[in-house]
C-alpha cells in the first residue's frame, strides 16, 4: 500500500477564507472570521489528500449504490403510526399550543 | 466465591441458569464497578436502577420456572448512540444534551426482550467521529491500560466505540454494544484487548441509532470473547422492517456452529496491507495469526485487494457527504439545543445552534461533507468515490474466489496518549487504515486480541469474511483466540 501522506497546505487545493465561509453558510454553521481563518489549511490538507481519487481508472464504473444487494421493499399502503403529537414534540425546545415553534419567518 | 464481575457473558448466562448466582448480585457486582470507575469516564449516564430492574425481573421469572431468555441476568453497557426510551441519548454531543428519546432503538430493545439490564449509556466520540474519543462533550475516555515501566500517560481507548471498550476491558460490564462505521468498533477493540465484530451491512436494524453515514453505520457487539460476541449478535441481528436497508434473512445460530477447526478453509493475506514501514510488533503479531490459523487447519494463500491505497480517501468522501446529510436534522426546532440570539430570524437561529452544538471534528466533516456535494464538485469527489468505492469492492470478490477469509493487523498501532495525534485531523485518520476497507463493502469483520506489544498494550488482529459469512469470521477468530492464550488485564489504578 502507497503510504497516503497529507498534501502540503493549501498546495493541490485553492479554497480560500471565502469558501470556507461559504461552506460554513451552506452547512448552516455559524462562524467567526478567526474560525474559518483556521480551517483554511484544515479543509485543504482534507481535500488536498481526497484529491487522490482523481488517478484512479474508473472507466466503465458505476457508482456504487447499495454495499449489500437488496430489494426495495413496498409496504402496505396503510397507516402504520400518527396520533403520537405529544411524544413527537416532546423533546422540542419550544412547542405551543400543539406545533413547533420558531422565530418569525415573515417580515 | 468467583468474582462475578471476571465472567463472561457465557459463564453470567449459565451460572444464573444454574442456580449459581443470582442475576441480581452480578448487576449489584458491576454496578459498584461502574460507580467505583469515574475516572475512566466511560459512561454519560448511570443507570443502576436499569440493571437492577432487568435483574430481578430475570430472577423473579426463573423463580417462577419461566425459560430465560438469551440473555437474562446479563447486564451490559449501552453505547449512548443508540435511542433508549425514557433515558438521555446524547451521542456524546452537546446538540443531544438532554435529549430523552420517547421510543427504543431496534437493536437496543432486543437486547432487553431477550433479558439484558442496562447498566448505563457509554461515552462515545461525538456523533461516532473520532478514533481516540477525544471529541466528546462530555469529556475523554480514558483507556484501563497503561504503559509498562511506570508510564503513567493517559491512553485513548480508541473510538469511537471508547466507553464500549474501555468499560468492558475494566470489568465495568462484561459486554456492550458498539456502532461502526469505518473501524468505531474494531479499533477500540484492538486497542483495549478485547474481541468486537461488525457484522455485514444490513443484519442490525439502524433504527434509533442516531445516524452519522447511513451506508456504512452497523450496530455490533463488543466482549472480551469470541463465544460472547456470538451470543450477543444472534441477539442483535434480524430483519426489521423499520431499517430500509435490514436483509430480510433468518438470524443464523452463530453460537452454537462455533468451531475453530479451519481445516477445508483458505485463508487470504492481503499483500497491500503490509506496507513499507509497517510497525515491526503489528507486523510479527500478524505473522503469529497466519501460523495459528494454519495450525487450525487452514490453508493461507497471497491475495491481492490493489485499491486499498484508495479506501481511506473514499471513506472521507462518502462518511462526511453523508454525515452532512444526516446531520441537517439538528436545528434547533424539533429536538436537541436551541441557541437564538437577540432579534435573530430563522437562519440565524439555524447557524447560531449548530454552531453551539457541534464540536470541533463534527463541523469539519459536515462542512468537508457539504463541500463534495456542493454543485460542481459532486461529480468530482462524490461520484468518483462512490466509483472507487465500487471497486474496492470488486477486489474483495475477486479475492474470495481465492479465499474464504482475510487476516489483516486491526490498526496501525497499538493504543497511544490521549493528545498524541490530535493536532492534526488527517493523521487520525490513518488510523482507520485497516478497518475502513471492509466497511466500505459491507462486509463482516472482527477484532480479536492476539497479544501484548514491548510497551505492555494490546494488539489485535482482524478477520475479514465474505457477506453474510459471520460465522466463519467468528471460527477463524476463535481459533484465534484459543491460541493466543491471551489473558492479560490491565492493572487496577482507577
Amino acid at each position: 500500500m502507497k503510504q497516503v501522506e497529507p498534501s502540503a497546505s493549501g498546495e493541490a487545493m485553492s479554497i480560500d477564507l471565502q469558501t470556507v465561509k461559504k461552506i460554513a453558510s451552506l452547512s448552516r454553521i455559524s462562524v467567526t472570521d478567526a474560525e474559518a481563518q483556521a480551517m483554511v489549511p484544515e479543509l485543504n490538507n482534507i481535500l488536498g489528500w481526497v484529491e487522490q481519487l482523481g488517478e484512479v481508472d474508473v472507466t466503465g464504473i458505476e457508482p456504487m449504490t447499495a454495499v449489500i444487494p437488496n430489494v426495495q421493499r413496498l409496504r402496505e399502503d396503510v397507516v402504520t403510526d400518527g396520533n403520537v403529537r405529544e411524544l413527537v414534540l416532546a423533546n422540542a425546545p419550544q412547542a405551543e399550543h400543539g406545533f413547533f415553534a420558531v422565530p418569525k419567518v415573515i417580515e | 466465591m468467583t468474582n462475578l464481575t471476571d465472567l463472561t457473558v457465557a459463564e453470567i448466562r449459565d451460572g444464573f441458569r444454574a442456580g449459581d448466582f443470582s442475576a441480581r448480585e452480578v448487576a449489584e457486582g458491576f454496578n459498584a464497578n461502574v460507580a467505583a470507575a469515574k475516572a475512566l469516564n466511560a459512561f454519560i449516564v448511570e443507570t443502576p436502577d436499569k440493571a437492577l430492574e432487568a435483574a430481578d425481573a430475570a430472577d423473579r421469572a426463573k423463580a417462577a420456572g419461566e425459560t430465560p431468555g438469551a440473555l437474562a441476568g446479563v447486564p451490559i453497557g449501552m453505547k449512548d448512540l443508540f435511542c433508549t426510551k425514557g433515558v438521555q441519548t446524547t451521542a456524546a454531543s452537546h446538540m443531544l444534551e438532554g435529549f430523552v428519546p420517547t421510543y427504543e432503538s431496534t437493536v437496543s430493545g432486543k437486547l432487553w426482550a431477550a433479558g439484558a439490564g442496562m447498566l448505563g449509556k457509554l461515552n462515545l466520540d461525538q456523533f461516532a467521529m473520532g478514533s481516540s474519543n477525544e471529541t466528546s462533550y462530555f469529556g475523554n475516555v480514558i483507556s484501563p491500560w497503561k504503559r509498562g515501566g511506570g508510564d503513567n500517560a493517559a491512553l485513548a481507548p480508541g473510538g469511537s466505540s471508547g466507553g464500549s471498550s474501555s468499560a468492558i476491558s475494566a470489568r465495568l460490564c462484561p459486554a456492550a454494544t458498539g456502532t461502526d462505521t469505518g473501524g468505531s468498533i474494531r479499533q477500540p477493540a484492538a486497542f483495549t484487548g478485547i474481541s468486537g465484530i461488525k457484522p455485514t451491512y444490513g443484519r442490525c436494524s439502524r433504527w434509533g441509532i442516531v445516524a452519522f453515514a447511513s451506508s456504512l453505520d452497523q450496530a455490533g457487539p463488543m466482549a472480551r470473547t469470541v463465544r460472547d460476541n456470538a451470543i450477543l449478535l444472534e441477539v442483535m441481528s434480524g430483519f426489521d422492517p423499520k431499517d430500509s436497508t435490514s436483509l430480510d434473512l433468518p438470524v443464523p445460530q452463530w453460537e452454537a456452529n462455533l468451531s475453530s477447526d479451519l481445516k477445508g478453509k483458505t485463508v487470504g493475506i492481503p499483500k497491500e496491507y503490509r506496507p513499507d514501514g509497517l510497525n515491526a510488533e503489528i507486523s510479527a503479531m500478524w505473522d503469529r495469526g497466519i501460523e495459528w490459523l494454519k495450525d487450525a487447519g487452514a490453508n493461507v494463500v497471497e491475495v491481492s485487494l490493489p485499491h486499498t491505497q484508495y479506501a481511506l480517501p473514499t471513506y472521507y468522501i462518502i462518511a462526511p457527504a453523508e454525515a452532512s446529510s444526516n446531520l441537517a436534522r439538528y436545528d434547533g426546532v424539533r429536538y436537541g439545543q436551541r441557541d437564538l440570539p437577540d432579534g435573530a430570524g430563522l437562519q440565524d437561529m439555524y447557524a447560531a445552534t449548530r454552531a453551539a452544538g457541534f464540536g470541533p471534528e463534527v463541523k469539519r466533516r459536515i462542512m468537508i461533507g457539504t463541500y463534495v456535494l456542493s454543485a460542481g464538485f459532486y461529480d468530482a469527489y462524490y461520484t468518483q468515490a462512490q466509483k472507487v468505492r465500487a471497486l474496492i469492492a470488486r477486489d474483495f470478490e475477486l479475492a474470495f474466489e481465492k479465499c474464504d477469509l482475510l487476516l489483516t493487523p486491526t490498526a496501525p498501532s497499538s493504543s497511544f496518549a490521549l493528545g498524541e495525534k490530535q493536532a492534526d485531523p488527517l493523521a487520525m485518520y490513518l488510523n482507520d487504515v485497516f478497518t475502513v476497507p471492509a466497511s466500505l463493502a459491507g462486509l463482516p469483520a472482527m477484532a480479536v486480541p492476539g497479544g501484548l506489544d514491548a510497551a505492555g498494550l494490546p494488539i489485535g488482529l482482524q478477520v475479514i469474511g465474505k457477506a453474510l459469512d459471520e460465522q466463519t469470521v467468528l471460527n477463524a477468530s476463535l481459533a484465534i483466540e484459543e491460541r493466543s492464550g491471551f489473558t492479560a488485564r490491565p492493572d487496577k489504578w482507577w
